[in-house]
């Protein structure tokens, strides 16, 4: 007996919608066995993640840490969408995020103490630059050489990492640190503090930024001739050239724009819930971002969907971790089985399974 | 939750507050922010051991909670302010990178008590401590002095901050003390805890020569590496590493916080926690020296033993002069000791060292 995946003539149209929400369920179940295998309550540990931050007794704190954490996932993830659906994977968004708040916080403690209302403005343009520039590495090396932008910009992430403890150890650090690695606290600086618009909202630039970009994002897959190009592009690669579709315009765009978006996130979050440029400021938004991005079918609306349901998983999962005494890595399995659930889901969508009784029939294999 | 809000409701109405208030404080909770898993076999276990010894000690007067794994900055912040939030009366939060967020949720609540391990900024509400790990280091840098026989001691090395440099100085003393050839070789790791970096920083240092191997970073990656590579001597970092024993392990610091812990919780239990910045050493048994193995030469063991008895009785400080630093300026004169400002703010290598601080 042997099974096959055999492609579905025509997926059907709602599933794609309904995928995520299967994958979400399925991750419950399988989430709820793995808590339980643990030896926890399941319904209180899966309750706990997905009911606590938004209507347990202290969500007055934890909504807007949702948006704290949903909005740079939510800001990089629309960046990514974009190439992703033309085909070009920036996986470097990470580093991107680590260069644009460098260059962000650059600005701030180059101007240090200056109270100028510029000065915010000057730190979001510099980080947008930032992650741009880094963006654009992997981008004309691939234009020039041909090189893989995938490995090209994941290995910048590590140079990235490197290029950060160098700067919190040598010209970034405060120099009031007492030796001690770090630049000097943002959320010190007033001028350049990215504090909550509304205290208490967890509203910050970033999130509002994030809500920017999702619009933008919307307009321009719907209603922009470069929209139609990146879709055109990942889907029939050959017709986009005869299109017309300039291919090098396009690689530049999507790895620049990904790149300022995710570089605006790191000036965001090191001016803001951060506060400082330290050796272990990047965690890993950059790349879970990847899985916001797919898990909102890179769509603007859904990725900002995503990003708040990850953002959920992960304040849900630290509740979990200090109420229920679950180990770290238990929550870290089950946000990436959501991933690995909506992967699957889909393979099914777009194939069926087929049980076969022998040896497949020569007659089919033509 | 609308249940407990029913009951919450009820009790107001019954005007039972102030027993139930009484009955919710007679239990102390006590909360932990670690930075690392609590099975990283070093740092964050040493920790969670005190923790676990609070629950013995106390048993049902104490509950303990907390949190692994907890990244610096904005996640850091989050966490601590949820254990302020779950009703936490005593929270420690137990590695440097958590200090500035210690520090701004500490503000927000007064009534709370917080404790940060290595850090140096204080408040009412906000004690930090720390040991002198530099202590064992001069201990184990005797040793590693005496064992060497390639002469090329290597040192895995995690942030250069001030205490890890304090480590590095307080072993190549006493390994030049008594092996005048002796050299070191520094990798800096650049965390605190990550396994695969170790491993590799190791095998790195096992194949420029070295045949002693000091760590500062928290996995047992590096013992596994020398075990692996043989007849390399590596000594346990914040735990005992026993498992490695008695070769390559041949000796150990292991942080104890035991005692601190349960003394820190009786405080807050008796009312009489007050802000302070503790370092504590060898003396206060916050510093512990893990067994000698017979892997070292009985004479050498004799030697670091009275070593520990000397630091132990306040009669030998590991940095006494003459000692210059590496630039050959005169840092301390014959006789005289480090005092601890310049040891808790210490940027510099001593003479003898080779390469430069990371900046």
């Amino acid at each position: 007996m042997r099974l096959r995946l055999e492609k579905r003539p025509q997926p059907a149209r709602h599933w794609i919608y309904l995928s995520p929400v299967l994958a979400v369920l399925v991750t419950m179940l399988a989430g709820g066995a793995l808590f339980a295998a643990l030896g926890k309550n399941p319904v209180a540990a899966i309750s706990t993640i997905f009911w606590e931050p938004l209507f347990g007794e202290f969500a007055f704190y934890y909504r807007p840490q949702l948006l704290v954490k949903g909005a740079p996932l939510v800001l990089i993830a629309i960046g990514l969408a974009l190439g992703f659906r033309a085909g070009i994977w920036n996986i470097g968004a990470e580093g991107q995020y680590i260069v644009g708040a460098l260059t962000g916080a650059g600005v701030a403690l180059a101007f240090y103490p200056l109270d100028a209302w510029f000065l915010f403005g000057l730190m979001i343009l510099a980080g947008a630059l930032g992650g741009l520039a880094w963006g654009m590495i992997p981008a004309l090396l691939k234009l020039r050489f041909g090189t893989n932008e995938i490995l090209v910009s994941l290995m910048l992430v590590y140079v990235a990492e490197q290029l950060l403890a160098a700067m919190a150890l040598g010209p970034m650090r405060n120099p009031e640190g007492m030796g001690f690695p770090g630049s000097r606290n943002l959320q010190n600086y007033p001028a350049a503090h990215n504090a909550e618009l509304i205290a208490g909202s967890g509203m910050h630039w970033g999130v509002v930024a994030a809500l920017i970009a999702v619009i933008f994002a919307h307009i321009l897959l719907g209603r922009h001739i470069l929209g139609y190009q990146i879709r055109l592009t990942g889907q029939a690669p050959r017709a986009a050239r005869f299109a017309g579709v300039n291919p090098a315009r396009l690689i530049l765009f999507c790895l620049g724009t990904s790149g300022a978006l995710a570089g605006m996130a790191g000036l965001f979050e090191v001016s803001g819930p951060a506060g400082q440029v330290s050796i272990d400021f990047n965690v890993g938004y950059g790349f879970t971002a990847i899985i916001v991005a797919f898990l909102g079918r890179l769509h603007p609306l859904g990725i900002l969907a995503a990003g708040l349901l990850m953002a959920l998983t992960y304040i849900g999962g630290e509740i979990a971790q200090s109420e229920l005494g679950l180990p770290a890595a238990a929550i870290q399995v089950f946000q990436g089985m959501l991933l690995f659930f909506l992967l699957a889901v889909d393979v099914l969508t777009n194939y069926r399974l087929r049980l076969l009784s022998r040896a497949p029939d020569p007659s089919r294999s033509l | 939750m609308t249940l407990k809000t029913l009951l919450t409701g009820a009790v107001l109405a019954l005007g039972l507050t102030s027993t139930i208030a009484l009955a919710q404080d007679d239990k102390t909770k006590v909360g932990f922010i670690y930075v690392g898993p609590i099975g990283d076999g070093g740092w964050t276990y040493e920790h969670d051991k005190g923790r676990l010894a609070i629950e013995e000690h106390f048993g049902d007067k104490v509950e303990t909670i907390y949190r692994e794994s907890v990244s610096e900055g904005a996640d850091a912040s989050r966490a601590i302010t949820q254990m302020a939030l779950s009703g936490a009366d005593l929270i420690f939060t137990t590695s440097f990178g958590f200090m500035d967020a210690t520090v701004s949720v500490a503000e927000k609540f007064p009534d709370v008590k917080f404790e940060h391990a290595t850090g140096y900024k204080t408040a009412p509400n906000l004690a930090t401590y720390s040991a002198r790990f530099y202590e064992g280091r001069a201990i184990q840098g005797h040793i590693a002095g005496k064992m060497t026989k390639s002469n090329i001691v290597g040192y895995i090395a995690s942030y250069p901050i001030p205490e890890v440099i304090r480590g590095i100085n307080a072993a190549f003393i006493h390994a030049r003390k008594v092996n005048p050839d002796v050299q070191f070789k520094i990798i800096w790791a650049y965390t605190w805890f990550d396994p695969a970096k170790e491993a590799d920083a190791a095998t790195a240092l096992i194949e420029q020569g070295a045949d002693v191997i000091l760590q500062h970073t928290d996995s047992t990656a590096p013992q596994a590496a020398a075990e692996k590579a043989g007849g390399v001597v590596t000594f346990g970092q914040a735990s005992d590493m026993a498992e490695y024993k008695p070769f390559p392990r041949v000796s150990s610091i292991i942080d104890n916080w035991a005692p601190y812990y349960i003394a820190r919780t009786q405080a807050v239990i008796d009312g009489t926690w007050e802000t302070q910045q503790v370092w504590h050493g060898i003396k206060e048994g916050m510093v512990e020296i893990g067994e000698i193995t017979d892997a070292v030469p009985a004479d050498v063991r004799e030697e670091a033993l009275a070593m520990k008895a000397a630091i132990a009785s306040g009669e030998y400080h590991p940095f006494t002069g003459p000692l210059k630093k590496q630039d050959g300026s005169d840092w301390l004169a014959e006789g005289e000791t480090a005092d601890d400002g310049t040891l808790l703010g210490m940027d510099f290598y001593v003479e003898g060292l080779e390469g430069d601080i990371p900046q």
